[in-house]
């Protein structure tokens, strides 16, 4: 995913937008200058927001509450029936995970998250979704062949495991629960909470036991 | 509309690239067009599912060439000069024109937290009950609307079973049209891998879809 200036140029030039700058840094940077100028813009709204999904909402959310729900039964139960309000306990839900639904891996199931026809991800709990979730190879693919995309991750599910993948397609956004793995039963919530990976989280990762390399 | 955008089961997109350790945003301008996107999104002008159909309405070679960001860049003008937010000419010049009113933003730093704390829930309480009920068998329609629509083309004329019944949500098909939020039922519904993709496929597993109940009759 480059944003070389040819492209940006032949771009420009379908569209006969010539006087716009090709470079999208370039055409981003005179749009925001010009809808602050009208006053349609508040800069210091655009920063909130960016900081918000820099610093303060992405996947830790999401571990603390896999790890919650791994720990404590009952969370577990209202985690996988009334999702909503079991994630709100924790503090957390809002903007693009209004609707969440929980599906939970075992040892005879795994589940896939995409949305084909966009990027649609339940930013409350994962945060922004990373390049290869918004990319036409994952989209395509994953509803096709989910243990072909699953392998290129570096997972291999035996033929036995049903797999299942959710297209999110409307306005439900999904979490896995992963599977804790073997040797973590003295470990704490918190961290537990810090082996959950992102990716685990979207399916396309098993979690390693403590001391293994895992995987983002 | 049977754009490229409707991409579930298509081949040739290449492998899949991972980044280790990837940043939220690559380069700075990708950050300021998503907030750009959201923050104008706040004057509601327009809804999130007309914020799709406009990205869904880029060229095909562009949509599979621009990075993310530039799909929101490029709808965002799109939609803020349908809606008269700013005009054409102010954005090949890059300066407000002469004797525009100066407007005020519908977004500040201090409604940011509260919006992302809120979001924008869609579900929505209808006065009928759902047509469809768990277990139940149904059939994907086959229909090929030249507007917005979030039945993916790969699902459509399959057999499959209701899943779980979500409750009703803002209709995206008439929503993203201007025509009204129109809320419907929508259901999760399971198709086995075999119905999707044939014998060849893995018998045990299934994609669940999640679809409005104009998308659905019974089978």
């Amino acid at each position: 995913m480059t944003s070389d200036l040819s492209h940006g140029h032949e771009h420009d030039h379908k569209h006969e937008h010539q006087a716009v700058p090709s470079d999208p840094a370039l055409r981003v940077k005179a749009l925001e200058s010009l809808l602050v100028e009208k006053g349609l813009v508040d800069r210091a709204a655009l920063d909130a927001l960016i900081d918000t999904y820099e610093h303060r909402i992405g996947p830790r959310n999401g571990a603390r509450v896999i790890a919650r729900a791994w720990v404590d039964p009952a969370y577990k139960q209202r985690l996988l029936t009334d999702t909503d309000a079991a994630i709100a306990e924790l503090g957390y839900g809002g903007m693009q995970g209004e609707h969440m639904l929980v599906v939970e891996n075992t040892p005879k199931v795994h589940n896939l998250i995409v949305c084909t026809l966009c990027s649609c991800y339940p930013w409350s709990v994962l945060g922004l979704p990373p390049v290869w979730y918004k990319s036409a190879p994952y989209r395509s693919r994953s509803v096709i062949d989910p243990r072909g995309v699953l392998r290129e991750f570096g997972l291999e599910l035996p033929e036995h495991v049903e797999v299942r993948v959710w297209d999110s397609t409307a306005d439900v956004r999904y979490l896995v629960l992963p599977e804790r793995p073997a040797g973590t039963e003295r470990l704490s919530e918190e961290q537990l909470a810090a082996l959950v990976t992102r990716d685990s989280m979207v399916g396309v990762a098993k979690i390693a036991p403590p001391g293994q390399e895992q995987r983002s | 509309m049977n754009g490229v955008h409707d991409m579930g089961g298509m081949h040739g997109m290449g492998p899949i690239q991972e980044e280790k350790n990837e940043p939220v945003f690559h380069e700075r301008w990708e950050a300021r067009a998503c907030g750009l996107s959201l923050a104008m999104g706040c004057f509601g002008k327009w809804t999130l599912d007309a914020l799709r159909h406009q990205i869904e309405l880029i060229p095909p070679a562009d949509y599979l060439r621009m990075p993310y960001y530039e799909h929101w860049i490029a709808a965002l003008v799109e939609l803020m000069v349908k809606t008269d937010l700013v005009t054409r000419a102010e954005i090949e010049t890059g300066k407000p024109a002469q004797g525009s009113p100066r407007m005020s933003p519908a977004l500040t730093a201090d409604g940011v937290s509260p919006m992302v704390a809120n979001g924008a829930p869609a579900s929505r309480k209808v006065p009928v009950p759902p047509r469809f009920q768990t277990g139940q068998r149904v059939r994907a329609r086959n229909m090929q609307p030249l507007g917005h629509t979030r039945l993916p083309r790969y699902a459509r004329g399959k057999l499959g079973t209701i899943d779980r019944v979500h409750g009703a949500f803002v209709f995206p098909d008439t929503n993203a049209h201007s025509l009204g939020e129109n809320p419907q039922h929508v259901y999760s519904v399971r198709f086995t891998a075999h119905e999707l993709w044939g014998q060849d496929a893995p018998a045990r597993d299934s994609v669940y879809v999640d679809m409005w109940e104009p998308y659905l009759e019974p089978a």
